[in-house]
């Protein structure tokens, strides 16, 4: 017997989860997807659907402290780990990384920001200063449709120099 | 759709057995949920190996080799230094795979039983001389990875067996190995042609071939090949290449495969070499 699965219902799963720092008890379908459960369930729509499929990025977040797509994780599968989502990323307004968004003009549409965010925060976490291929290979599955690439690139750069102190 | 999270691989496998192909294990699920998005595959059970606490480690260093458990990522893959430097073809091919979300999911035993014709990591396996377990209810038994695949989507895992594990020997001293991919962009794209080479210190040496079959190939010479004699090395490549058979499809027409093939091959070969010639120097 699965810890995850329902006594009653053998399809529905129930898992308790912990997203943005609080546990939550998410009772699904055993295919739905994280990212389902992250919109559909709990209500958090920072995360974007878009190619459901794990080729654009929209729907990046860190589990157990690792980005993945949360189109490609069942939401039952994140039972007893840790989801860390856009919203969690800060307690209230923009993380320094989101503000050299704004800075660097690197949101346009706005749709793939928060998956670009969170690929650019797991790598500034494991790399505090990566050079510019090591943040294009780590944003290279997220795509932006607006093309705003150049500009991105350049705020994830001044976010990790801003970081190392390299600014006031 | 039931989920089912065993935490012995004997419960694994009694539910793959009593459920046969309506049962789809599960590591990454970034093959698997895609499937389950587009209604390719529909399962009725999902046994999710992640659980599991008698299954081999993620990646242990014997005095043979080294041996990778189903629940090794790519990711941790890449960045596992002693495969770096003893399998870069592997560690190359790795790195190509996905995208770093994809990696961070991917395991490198789910890559394999997967069966793409165009699985990334597989021309380097194969090169390297992977070894593969299969364990089912009825036992356990190992399978070279050049006998493991039967054509697109199909191996010697049935429905009810697991690979458990993936035996690589180190390579023989002063061996190089070195990978190179071709597609249309660099992130989350399918290989359009991929080739690994590994050439022996004396100039041995064998191609692993991707996206130009209904499986992965592989091809090997025998006999030494001096790489400073490049008429031989046109020679020897023109017949390595010959078991290629690519088809036309979205990602490329036959001839471009072909044309690319021979370029990446020769790369690939070359920057083995490359390799082999800094191990003996140093």
């Amino acid at each position: 017997m699965s810890p995850a699965q329902a006594d009653e219902d053998p399809l529905t799963t129930t898992s308790t989860v912990t997203v943005n720092g609080t546990a939550r008890i998410v009772t699904a379908p055993a295919h739905r997807s994280l990212l389902e459960g992250l919109r559909d369930i709990l209500g958090l729509t920072g995360t974007k659907s878009c190619c459901a499929e794990g080729e654009c990025g929209a729907c990046t977040v860190l589990l157990d402290g690792k980005a993945v797509n949360s189109c490609l994780v069942l939401c039952v599968e994140s039972d007893g780990h840790e989801v860390t989502t856009i919203e969690g990323l800060s307690e209230c307004g923009p993380t320094d990384l989101q503000e050299e968004f704004l800075n660097a003009g690197a949101v346009q549409c706005g749709f793939c920001i928060p998956g670009q965010v969170m690929s650019a925060e797991y790598l500034l976490r494991t790399n505090p200063a990566p050079s510019e291929p090591e943040i294009r290979e780590a944003l290279s599955g997220n795509l932006c449709r607006c093309g705003g690439y150049a500009r991105i690139v350049a705020a994830v750069k001044e976010t990790a120099a801003r970081r190392a102190g390299d600014h006031d | 759709m039931r989920y089912h999270r065993p935490t012995s691989k004997a419960d694994a496998l009694a539910v793959l057995a009593a459920e046969g192909d309506r049962a789809r294990p599960l590591v990454g699920g970034t093959d698997l949920l895609v499937g389950l998005r587009h209604s390719t595959i529909a399962p009725t059970w999902i046994v999710d190996l992640k659980g599991i606490t008698d299954l081999p480690e993620p990646i242990t260093l014997t005095e043979d080799g080294i041996r990778i458990g189903p629940t090794m990522t790519l990711g941790e893959l890449v960045a596992h230094l002693d495969v770096r430097r003893s399998f870069p073809a592997l560690s190359e091919a790795a790195l190509t795979v996905g995208s770093v979300a994809i990696r961070n999911r991917a395991s490198l035993v789910g890559n394999l039983c997967n069966a793409s014709p165009a699985a990334d990591t597989v021309p380097a396996l194969l090169v390297l001389g992977a070894v593969v377990t299969i364990e089912s209810v009825d036992g356990a038994r190992t399978v070279s990875l050049a006998d493991f695949f039967l054509g697109p989507r199909r191996t010697q895992c049935h429905a009810s067996a697991l690979v458990t594990r993936i035996d690589l020997p180190w390579p023989p001293a002063g061996t190089g190995s070195a990978f190179q991919r071709l597609t249309r962009r660099r992130g989350v794209d399918l290989g359009t042609v991929s080739v690994a080479a590994a050439v022996s210190s004396d100039g041995r040496m064998s191609l692993g071939l991707g996206a130009v079959g209904p499986k992965p190939l592989m091809a090997e010479v025998a006999e030494p090949v001096d790489l400073t004699d490049e008429p031989q090395l046109e020679r020897v490549l023109d017949q390595l290449l010959n078991v290629a058979a690519p088809i036309t499809d979205v990602r490329a027409s036959r001839e471009y495969r072909e044309a690319m093939l021979r370029v990446l091959g020769k790369r690939a070969v070359l920057a083995a070499a490359g390799r082999r010639t800094r191990m003996e120097a140093a």
